[in-house]
C-alpha cells in the first residue's frame, strides 16, 4: 500500500512542471511562457473536441430531449416537463430491468470476485503450464461481445450443442430451456457475463500480486505461518487496492450492461433479462420515442455517476490518497 | 531553427486536419445540398441508396438496377447499400434523415412510420412525377400516400400465410390444407401424433407472433372498424379482445417449437424459418418473402450459393373461422417500397419510376424474391408458391396492412409486446388492448 503511493507521488512531482530559469529576461520569458500555452493547447485541443463533441454535447442534448415528447423526427416543440421520468420510474418493466442491473451488481461482487481472487492465486504459484493457462483464462475477454454472444446463442437453442453434450454425459432428461425459459435466461445470461468477464478479474488480480513483496510471505513462513494464514493475512490485504479497482469497475460495467444481453437475448424472453440499457433503445430507439429513451438515458447516467462518486468518496479514498496532486 | 519545430508544426497540422475531419462528419446544415446525396464532384449527380436486401438473389438484383440505370444515364453514379431489415428501419433511416443529406432513396415500410416522416419534411412529394405509375398500380400504392399526396412506390406486395412442409404434412397422414381453424387445429394434432412440431414462431423477434393476433383481428372486426381505429388510434370495439381470446385458445393448443419465445425468425437454422426450411417445423406463418430467406438460409448453412427455397415448400391462407364478424375474403398484408428524401435530386424519381417499371418488375418476379406490383409483370413469377400467394391477394375483397405498421412503431410496439406476453403465459387479451391504448396516450 505504502510503496505504491509514494511511488505515484514521486512520480507526479517529478512529472511537475519545471520553473523557468530565473536568468531569463523578461520579455523572453512571457514569450515563452505563451509558446507553452500554445503548446498545450495543440496538443489538448484534439482530444478536447472529440470528448465535448462526442460525449459532454450527447449528454446535454439527451437531458434537454429528455423533457419533450419527441418521435426523433419532428420539430422538437412538445415540452411535457418531468413526464417521461414519472412514466419510467413507474414502468414496471424499467424497474424490473434496474433490479436486473442490480442484481447483476450483486452478483458480479459475490461470485466472480471471489472466483478471481482464488484462481489468482492458484495461478501466481510454481505451476507447469501456467503461462498456457494463464492465456486460457484471458481468452473469453479478449473475443468481442458480438462474437461471443452469437457462439453462445448457437450453443443454447433447445436440442443445441449444449444440449447433446450434457445428454452425452449422461443427462437424459429435459434440459431446461436455457435461454427461452423466463426463469432461467436470467442465470444463462450471467453464467455467460461470468464466463466473459472473469478473466479480466483475474488478470487484474494476477498484476496486484506481482506487487505484494516476497519478502512478506517469507518472513511470515519463517513464523510459522501456513499457506492460508499467509494468503489470509498477507496477501489480501495487499491486494485490497486492486480488489476495491476491480469492484469499481465490475460495478459500471454492471450497470451499463447492454451489448452481450442485446446479442444473446435481446432483454426477453418476456423481459426477463432487461436492463437499463436494452430498455433504453428498445422502447426509445425501437419505438421512435427518442424523448423517453433519452429521460431513460439520463436516469442510467445519474444512477451510474452518484454510485461512482459515492464509491469513490467512501471506498477508494485511501488508494486514491496521494496519487492525485492537488495544486 | 530550433529542432523541436517541424513536430509542433505537425501537432499544428494534426489537430488541423482532426478539427477538419469533424467538420466533415457533421451533418449539412442546409438539406438542400444534400450532403453526400445528389450534389457530386463536378457535373456527377450522386445517388445514395439503402435498402434492406443483404442475402441473393435481392443483393445483386439491385446492384445490377444501379448499374443499368447509371448506364442509362450517363453523369448519374448510383451507390446502392444494403443494411439488415431492423437497422436500416430503426436506427439507420431515422439517423439520417435527421442530419438532412446523404440518402436520397431509401426502403419505406409506408403507412403510420411515413406519416411520421413526412410530418418532419423528410419526404419529397412525388405526386406529379409518378402519377402514371399510381394510375397503373392502382390502390395498392396507398400506404405510401399521406394527405392525399404520393411519397413512395411498392414494388413488392404479398400477404401472410402458411407456408408449409408438403412432406412432412404427408408423413402425418394429412390430406389436403386446413380450410378452417379446426381443420388446423386437426393438422396440429396430427403432426403432433407423428412426433413433427407442427409450427415454428419467431417470438423472439415479436412481430411473427404478434402476426396470430393480427389474422385473428381480420377474422374478429371488421374492416370499417379498423380503418376507424388506423385512423384515431381507439380500440374500444370488443373485436380485438375477442381475437386475444382466440389466439389464447389456439396458443392453448400447444402447436408451437420448443424454445419459442427465444427464437429469431430469419437468422440461421435454429431461427423458425430456418426450421421449416430444415425440416425440424412443419409449418411458419410467414409473409411472402419466406421462400427468399429461406434460400438464403440455406445457402448459409450449406454453403451452397446456388441453393433454392426448399422444394416440398406449400403455401395456404390462414384458415377461415366460420360464423366470425370479420370479412371472410380479407386478407393481412404488406410491401416493401422506395422513397425519395425531400433533398434528393430529380434523378431520384426517375430511378423510382425505373425500378417499378414492367421490365424490371418483372424481372423482379423471375428471380422469386417476392411478389412484382406493377400490373403486366406477374408473368415474371414461376415460384408455385408466390403464383398461390398473388391469387390470395387478388381474391381478397380488403388488405389490411400488418398493424404495426399501420400503427407505428410506439404503438405498434407496445401492441407486439402484449401479444408476445400472451405467448409466454403472462398476458391477457385485455392486456394487450391495454397496452395499446397506453401507448396511443403517449403519442
Amino acid at each position: 500500500m505504502s510503496l505504491t503511493t509514494t511511488s505515484t507521488g514521486s512520480a507526479a512531482t517529478a512529472a511537475g512542471p519545471v520553473p523557468p530559469s530565473p536568468a531569463l529576461p523578461r520579455a523572453s520569458r512571457s514569450r515563452q511562457k505563451s509558446r507553452g500555452l500554445l503548446l498545450i493547447w495543440i496538443f489538448v485541443a484534439p482530444a478536447l473536441i472529440v470528448y465535448v463533441t462526442f460525449v459532454l454535447v450527447p449528454v446535454a442534448l439527451a437531458a434537454v430531449y429528455s423533457f419533450f415528447n419527441w418521435n426523433g423526427l419532428g420539430a422538437l416543440d412538445r415540452f411535457i416537463g418531468f413526464d417521461n421520468y414519472i412514466r419510467a420510474l413507474s414502468d414496471p418493466i424499467f424497474l424490473g430491468a434496474m433490479t436486473n442491473n442490480f442484481l447483476i451488481v450483486v452478483l458480479s461482487l459475490l461470485i466472480q470476485g471471489p472466483l478471481a481472487i482464488g484462481i489468482a492465486l492458484l495461478l501466481n504459484r510454481p505451476l507447469r503450464g501456467r503461462a498456457l493457462i494463464r492465456t486460457l483464462v484471458f481468452v473469453p475477454y479478449v473475443l468481442s461481445e458480438v462474437v461471443a454472444g452469437l457462439a453462445f446463442r448457437l450453443m443454447l437453442p433447445p436440442g443445441g450443442p449444449l444440449d447433446t453434450m450434457l445428454t452425452s454425459i449422461g443427462w437424459t432428461g429435459d434440459k431446461p430451456l436455457w435461454l427461452a425459459d423466463p426463469d432461467v435466461a436470467f442465470w444463462t445470461l450471467f453464467a455467460v457475463i461470468t464466463w466473459k468477464y472473469l478473466g479480466f478479474a483475474i488478470i487484474l488480480m494476477l498484476a496486484g500480486l506481482q506487487g505484494v513483496p516476497e519478502e512478506l510471505s517469507e518472513a511470515a513462513a519463517i513464523d510459522g505461518a501456513s499457506w492460508w494464514q499467509t494468503q489470509r493475512h498477507i496477501t489480501l490485504p495487499l491486494l485490497g487496492p486492486t480488489i476495491r479497482i476491480w469492484a469499481f469497475l465490475s460495478m459500471i460495467g454492471s450497470l451499463q450492461l447492454f451489448d452481450m444481453v442485446w446479442i444473446l437475448t435481446g432483454g426477453g424472453p418476456l423481459n426477463a433479462t432487461e436492463t437499463m440499457a436494452t430498455y433504453m433503445v428498445e422502447y426509445g430507439n425501437g419505438r421512435s420515442q427518442i424523448g423517453y429513451g433519452s429521460a431513460v438515458a439520463v436516469i442510467l447516467f445519474v444512477v451510474s455517476l452518484v454510485i461512482a462518486l459515492l464509491y469513490q468518496r467512501y471506498v477508494l479514498r485511501r488508494d486514491m490518497r496521494g496519487a492525485i496532486t492537488r495544486g | 531553427m530550433n529542432r523541436r519545430a517541424p513536430r509542433r508544426w505537425a501537432a499544428i497540422a494534426l489537430s488541423g486536419l482532426t478539427i477538419g475531419a469533424l467538420a466533415a462528419c457533421s451533418p449539412s446544415a442546409d438539406p438542400g445540398t444534400g450532403g453526400n446525396g445528389g450534389s457530386g464532384s463536378g457535373d456527377e449527380v450522386v445517388l445514395t441508396w439503402w435498402h434492406n436486401g443483404t442475402g441473393e438473389p435481392l443483393l445483386g438484383f439491385w446492384e445490377d438496377v444501379a448499374a443499368e440505370f447509371e448506364e442509362a444515364n450517363p453523369g448519374v453514379r448510383v451507390d446502392v447499400t444494403a443494411y439488415q431489415n431492423e437497422e436500416l428501419q430503426r436506427t439507420l433511416i431515422p439517423n439520417q434523415l435527421r442530419t438532412g443529406g446523404g440518402l436520397d432513396l431509401y426502403q419505406q415500410w409506408g403507412a403510420g412510420e411515413l406519416a411520421a416522416q413526412v410530418e418532419a419534411g423528410f419526404v419529397k412529394d412525388i405526386s406529379a412525377e409518378v402519377s402514371e405509375r399510381v394510375d397503373q398500380m392502382g390502390g395498392v400504392v396507398a400506404p405510401w400516400q399521406f394527405d392525399g399526396a404520393t411519397y413512395g412506390l411498392p414494388f413488392n406486395f404479398g400477404i401472410s400465410g402458411f407456408w408449409y412442409n408438403t412432406e412432412l404434412f404427408a408423413e402425418a397422414g394429412i390430406e389436403g390444407t386446413p380450410e378452417t381453424l379446426d381443420e388446423l387445429y386437426d393438422a396440429i394434432e396430427a403432426l403432433k401424433a407423428a412426433g413433427i412440431v407442427p409450427i415454428a414462431v419467431g417470438a423472439g423477434d415479436g412481430w411473427p407472433a404478434a402476426h396470430y393476433w393480427y389474422h385473428f383481428v381480420l377474422k374478429s372486426c371488421s374492416p370499417e372498424i379498423l380503418q376507424e381505429a388506423q385512423v384515431s388510434y381507439t380500440f374500444d370495439d370488443p373485436c380485438f379482445e375477442e381475437a386475444g381470446a382466440l389466439l389464447e385458445e389456439f396458443i392453448a393448443s400447444e402447436p408451437f417449437n420448443p424454445g419459442f419465445l427465444a427464437t429469431s425468425a430469419q437468422q440461421g437454422a435454429g431461427s423458425s424459418a430456418g426450421q421449416v426450411a430444415t425440416g425440424a417445423a412443419a409449418m411458419e406463418l410467414m409473409g411472402h418473402w419466406n421462400p427468399g430467406v429461406m434460400g438464403g438460409i440455406l445457402q448459409e448453412e450449406t454453403g451452397d450459393e446456388n441453393a433454392t427455397p426448399p422444394e416440398f415448400l406449400g403455401w395456404f391462407n390462414f384458415p377461415a373461422i366460420p360464423g366470425a364478424a370479420g370479412d371472410a375474403t380479407a386478407a393481412l398484408g404488406g410491401g416493401d417500397g422506395f422513397s425519395c428524401t425531400a433533398w434528393s435530386p430529380p434523378e431520384c424519381t426517375d430511378l423510382l419510376n425505373y425500378i417499378t417499371s414492367v421490365e424490371v418488375q418483372t424481372r423482379f418476379g423471375e428471380i422469386g424474391a417476392g411478389i412484382p406490383v406493377t400490373p403486366g409483370s406477374e408473368a415474371g413469377i414461376s415460384d408455385v408458391n408466390l403464383l398461390q400467394v398473388l391469387e390470395g391477394l387478388q381474391a381478397s375483397t380488403y388488405v389490411q396492412l400488418w398493424l404495426d405498421t399501420a400503427y407505428g412503431p410506439t404503438v405498434g410496439g407496445a401492441m407486439n409486446e402484449g401479444i408476445v406476453n400472451l405467448f409466454g403465459g403472462q398476458g391477457s387479451p385485455t392486456a394487450i388492448v391495454d397496452n395499446m391504448r397506453n401507448a396511443a396516450a403517449t403519442l
